[in-house]
């Protein structure tokens, strides 16, 4: 129990009209620092609510999780949280939107300082001209780039990404992807990330955690990403290692643990 | 045969010309009419409404319903009452503007004193789900009744028609001021909350910075709905209690039978009960965000 993000035995069972349902099962999962850690799954099988846990956002039935030696009972700008709909309040401009969070976690810094910080982090996700937009004036993939900006700005120990480019066109998708994988390597940032998205996994992360269907999910087996750094995305796809495990990840997700569909 | 096969082609070569030797005509980006002809629509059509009613009301009051004065009668009967709106002879006759006034300080009053209680009451029954068991039933029994049933209650505790008035306004506008607050509230997006969460906002914070502004909409389509009632029921208040305000104005004319002053009042009346939601809407727009658009 050494790792710098410690998810030890989780579980969560929901309680529903028709009795209560195990949706997590001991998911036990060490990061370490400065490590990129995809969790992938099926939709529905339970990783955003894992990643919402680490978050503090919901409280497991079973289990803990400790960061950086301190265990987590509640949200906290330690975490910093890119929601997979950006989340973004509809009143603020970017800046604001960005201002909002410098200004909770650092209120000892003085009002031109907190400004600077949101302009910075702006600047490092390429949104520095559309600074004074409103969300609603700007596209899906900007509104994301906003809400990395707000979670960077926080200076979390880990940044939690929900399935943070799902909603995206698979242009933009690539180019976010990218700008992350830049973003992360920069500031040495520990990240996890859910996603549905194999490719996406690979190409971004450093270990794969791969979650088995409900109910009663964990995280079955975890995968090293063994490919060099910088990551070409076409020249990833040549590489032998890249086809391996991408079969041996498709293979345990669809063959292993398919969606058990004639369940009740 | 031949023959019908060229006229079959002639219309492909058209096509194929270049925007240049295009036939002269209007430009391609203009569709629909000319902008003064929309303008003309937009202002022919309401008036040719407008005249119908008249039409139809001069053709009741010629046949079926005499004692319906004509329109060229009312104009003629209220053309002083127009004239000088501010008149003050006393306190039981003043003008259709004091009258006016009188009401809508009421109207004004009572709605801010709703608005102060409601939007408070709202954002606590939003917050509370078990404020809401316990309230929400409260709440359902008595906003179907009528307001004006609340007035004798009003004049018995006040002893006094005025105060008993703003006090059926406030219930009037008090329910869709509480219920669509409390509805703002529970339709916050769980990301905004989680959002403050993550940040430790404290209760205060959370509050303004982020149940507020987004609950702001849905709060300020209540004010209007609040307002809307509000001048709906002064009218009908005011003819009960008395004093000076068109309602007791209307209930007054009928008094001294002169049904040209109450058609010029329901003119008015309907013209501030417009301009009070056009006001209300101005506002909404320029205080609250636009819903985006995911």
């Amino acid at each position: 129990m050494a790792g710098y993000l410690d998810i030890s035995y989780i579980g969560k069972t929901f309680d529903t009209p028709r009795g209560s349902y195990a949706a997590l099962q001991e998911c036990t999962l060490e990061i370490e620092r400065g490590e990129f850690v995809s969790l992938i799954g099926h939709s529905g099988c339970g990783k955003s609510t894992l990643l919402s846990i680490v978050a503090g956002l919901t409280l497991p039935t079973i289990g803990g999780v400790i960061l950086d030696g301190k265990e987590v009972a509640e949200p906290g700008p330690d975490r910093g949280v890119v929601f997979q709909q950006h989340a973004l309040l509809p009143w603020l401009s970017a800046f604001d939107n960005v201002l909002l969070a410098v200004a909770e976690v650092f209120p000892a810094l003085g009002r031109q300082e907190q400004r600077d910080r949101t302009m910075h982090f702006l600047e490092i996700v390429g949104l520095k001209q559309a600074a004074g937009k409103y969300p609603a004036e700007l596209s899906g993939g900007m509104c994301q780039r906003v809400g990395i900006a707000r979670a960077l700005a926080m200076r979390p120990k880990v940044l939690l990404l929900d399935e943070p480019f799902g909603a995206l066109d698979a242009l933009t998708r690539g180019h976010l992807q990218e700008e992350v994988v830049r973003i992360w390597q920069k500031f040495g940032q520990t990240v996890l990330m859910v996603t549905h998205d194999v490719d996406e996994a690979i190409f971004m992360s450093d270990r794969i955690a791969l979650m088995t269907n409900g109910p009663g999910a964990t995280i079955g087996e975890v995968m090293r990403v063994e490919l060099p750094r910088p990551r070409n995305r076409r020249a990833l796809a040549a590489l032998p290692g890249y086809g391996v495990l991408k079969t041996r990840i498709l293979e345990y997700l669809y063959e292993r643990h398919a969606v058990a569909a004639s369940l009740p | 045969m031949e023959r019908v096969r060229a006229e079959l082609l002639l219309p492909l070569k058209e096509e194929g010309r270049t925007n240049a030797e295009r036939p002269k005509g209007p430009p391609l980006e203009r569709i629909g009419p000319h902008p003064w002809v929309q303008t003309l629509d937009a202002l022919i059509m309401p008036l040719t409404g407008f005249l119908a009613l008249v039409g139809l009301w001069a053709l009741l009051s010629a046949t079926v319903a005499p004692s319906l004065p004509s329109p060229a009668q009312t104009l003629a009967k209220n053309w002083e009452l127009i004239r000088q709106p501010f008149y003050d002879r006393g306190p039981n006759n003043k003008g259709i503007g004091w009258q006016l006034l009188y009401s809508l300080g009421r109207v004004g009053l009572g709605f801010a004193l709703a608005a102060l209680v409601g939007i408070p009451a709202g954002l606590l029954l939003g917050l509370s789900s078990g404020l809401r068991k316990m309230w929400d039933p409260v709440v359902q029994l008595l906003r179907p009744v009528s307001p004006l049933a609340w007035l004798p209650l009003g004049l018995a505790t006040f002893q006094a028609a005025n105060p008993a008035a703003i006090f059926t306004i406030f219930i009037t506008a008090l329910w869709p001021i509480l219920l669509n607050t409390s509805a703002g509230v529970q339709q916050v997006p769980k990301e905004y909350l989680h959002v403050g969460r993550i940040l430790k906002l404290s209760r205060r914070k959370m509050m303004i910075k982020i149940l507020l502004p987004a609950a702001l909409p849905h709060i300020l389509s209540g004010l209007r709905v609040g307002l809307g009632v509000a001048w709906l029921v002064i009218v009908a208040s005011e003819m009960l209690t008395g004093g000076v305000g068109i309602g007791f104005f209307v209930w007054d004319e009928w008094n001294n039978l002169s049904l040209e002053h109450i058609i010029l009042a329901i003119v008015v009346i309907g013209l501030i009960g417009l301009a009070l939601d056009r006001l209300m809407l101005w506002a909404a727009r320029t205080l609250s965000y636009q819903p985006t658009r995911d």
